[in-house]
């Protein structure tokens, strides 16, 4: 029997499969399509302090074998969120991350806080949303700004921290090495790459917001090169995703580095996606003899 | 409200007019709880999938029709699919309009593809409904055959005049209120349009329902991508969700600005 349990800052999952931040909601709406114990976990979408908007529309274009997204971090709230959506999320059998944005530290440590006081497993901190005009991404593109954020997060954070990189960076294995240093449990990679498109009749970008965040398979080998030198970099667990679509770029990811991984915007083509890929894993190890899916983790050859 | 997800048989196809084209498709779980005005997300070899309007539902049959009009590569590769293929549809989704009493006397206003939801809407009210469809051109008049079954008035208008009223449809609306007494309008059509027949409804006080446009990726409420501006009850704005508090809307709730 493969085994497919992976563990994490301590937390089991019984998969290796979480549904990403921004793409799953708080799962409500998957659930009419299958039972969320199905997956390893659900990263909520990202919350604040408080309610925010988000973005004027348009904010979705499609691109190739990907689209952008511009949402910027709309979401009721935490004291909404734990109000409204934890007790439900907590009888759904699955492990739950909070993910958590804020424009300064302090809506940062304020957060991990709150959230640290309730049944949410893990905590992730998000630093590398383009879409929000300050913070997020502010404090993801440089190392010492990773590190400082970290560094007071992690005084009020009593859940295990995962933190969520940037993509948009020259050196990530610098900016995994400064939020390892600073007591991260984990990290998670990658966000959207900034991107932009054009509608050439009217020469408006076709999102409101001009630019967004690129992501889907066109992002993939993009995904699975950062993973591989953060990976090679830290020694806590790293969560590798970025265009992950079916079981084989689950695996191809995992070989570079990836403990566990998360899926995104597949889902949006096909919903099952994440579903599917547990299953396809499980069978790729039936068929390759795997008896624990940790055992390929990081087993690329490089050249 | 539930929603599935499935590969379903094409029946049939035609074509309407130039570019727009109609597939029937057998999809029993969607077909016995669609109401007019919901949609189904069709996945074609693009990422995204495309949200289309079921125009006509029969629930005996196990078939919902779709009208589709290529304007670009998701929606000309549907236009392009035949009887035999099968479709892959997630639906079905969002708030139909409200169609609850067949007994009032109601206005259905389309505008070009917008014409194609009003069809399903007008098949609840049969006779107590008249239906004010405007295109650009005669050859781009489409279920003219269908709406007329339904027994319902039907009032075309063309932008040039080659066909039916040569005007706007609110132009159209405004006259059919001025003598007709209208307890509901329904409308789906290009933004400009709908803001006019809200407009128009307001001043004749009479309660309109308006689908709404906007890209989409997930298609249940999940992404938070179709944002749309409305009001809240206090007056203030947020943004709802076209697929899932959507796409049709009462008028006052929608904020066009
Ligand atoms: C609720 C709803 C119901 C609809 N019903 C119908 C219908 O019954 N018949 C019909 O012909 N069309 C309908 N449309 C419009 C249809 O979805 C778009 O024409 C279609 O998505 C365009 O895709 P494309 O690949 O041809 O264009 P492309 O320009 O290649 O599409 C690129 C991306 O932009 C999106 N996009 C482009 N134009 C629109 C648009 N007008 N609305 C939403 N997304 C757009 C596409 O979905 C895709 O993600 C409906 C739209 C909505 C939101
Ligand atoms: C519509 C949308 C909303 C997103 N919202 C968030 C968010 O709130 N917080 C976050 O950390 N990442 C967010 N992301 C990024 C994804 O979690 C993920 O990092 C990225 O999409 C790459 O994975 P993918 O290619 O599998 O989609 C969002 C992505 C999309 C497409
Ligand atoms: S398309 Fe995802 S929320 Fe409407």
């Amino acid at each position: 029997m493969a085994d497919m349990q992976v563990n994490l800052a301590g937390v089991s999952f019984k998969n290796p499969v979480i549904t990403a931040s921004g793409c799953f909601g708080f799962g409500r709406e998957f659930a009419k399509l299958y039972p969320l114990e199905k997956l390893g976990g659900i990263s909520l979408k990202g919350m604040t302090l408080h309610e925010r908007l988000g973005n004027p529309p348009p904010r979705i274009a499609e691109t190739p074998s990907g689209m952008l997204n511009s949402v910027g971090l709309q979401n009721p709230g935490v004291e909404a969120f734990i109000e409204n959506d934890l007790p439900w999320l907590k009888e759904q059998n699955t492990v739950l991350i909070a993910n958590i944005a804020g424009s300064c530290v302090e809506d940062y440590c304020e957060m991990a806080q709150r959230i640290s006081e309730t049944d949410v497993d893990m905590i992730e901190l998000n630093i590398s949303c383009p879409n929000v005009k300050q913070g997020g991404v502010a404090f993801g593109t440089s190392p010492e700004g990773a590190a400082s954020v970290v560094r007071e997060v992690r005084k009020h954070a009593k859940k295990p921290l995962i933190v969520k990189l940037s993509p948009n960076v020259a050196d990530i294995a610098a900016i995994a090495k400064a939020v390892e240093a600073e007591g991260a449990d984990a990290v998670s990679l990658i966000n959207t790459l900034l991107g932009m498109r054009i509608d050439i009749k009217t020469r408006r970008p076709i999102l409101r917001n001009n630019t967004g965040g690129l992501s889907g398979p066109a992002v993939f080998p993009v995904a699975v090169r950062m993973v591989w030198q953060a990976a090679n970099a830290v020694n806590i667990p790293v969560i590798g995703l970025g265009g992950i679509e079916k079981a084989e770029d689950a695996i191809e990811m995992m070989m570079a580095g990836a403990s566990a991984v998360q899926v995104g915007a597949a889902m949006f083509y096909d919903p099952y996606a994440p579903v599917k890929i547990a299953e396809g894993i499980e069978q790729w190890m039936n068929d390759n003899g795997v008896k624990n899916i940790s055992e390929i983790v990081g087993t690329v050859k490089p050249w | 409200m539930s929603y599935l997800q499935k590969q379903f048989p094409i029946l049939d196809t035609k074509c309407l007019a130039k570019d727009i084209h109609e597939l029937v498709v057998s999809c029993p779980e969607i077909a016995s709880q669609a109401i007019a005005g919901q949609f189904v997300n069709i996945r074609t070899s693009h990422t995204l999938r495309r949200p289309i309007s079921i125009c006509g539902i029969d629930a005996e049959k196990g078939t919902i029709r779709l009208v589709v009009k290529a304007q670009g590569k998701g929606t000309d590769e549907i236009c392009r699919m035949r009887p035999g293929d099968t479709i892959d549809l997630l639906g079905p989704l969002g708030n139909g309009f409200d169609v609850k009493n067949s007994n009032l006397k109601a206005v259905v206003v389309g505008g070009g593809i917008g014409a194609a939801p009003m069809y399903g809407v007008a098949s609840v009210y049969g006779k107590n409904c008249a239906a004010i469809l405007g295109f650009r051109d005669s050859a781009d008049v489409i279920l003219e055959k269908d709406f007329q079954a339904l027994g319902c008035e039907l009032l075309i208008c063309t932008d040039n005049g080659t066909r039916g009223f040569h005007g706007f449809t609110t132009q159209m609306l405004e006259n059919y209120l001025k003598e007709n007494h209208v307890d509901i309008i329904h409308t789906c059509g290009p933004k400009p349009m709908m803001k006019g027949v809200k407009d128009i409804a307001e001043k004749y006080g009479v309660r309109c329902q308006i689908s709404m446009d906007e890209r989409m990726a997930c298609g249940i409420g999940a992404c938070l991508g179709c944002a749309c501006k409305t009001k809240k009850e206090d007056g203030s704005s947020t943004y709802s969700h076209v697929c899932k508090h959507g796409p049709v809307f009462e008028a006052q709730q929608l904020d066009f600005d």
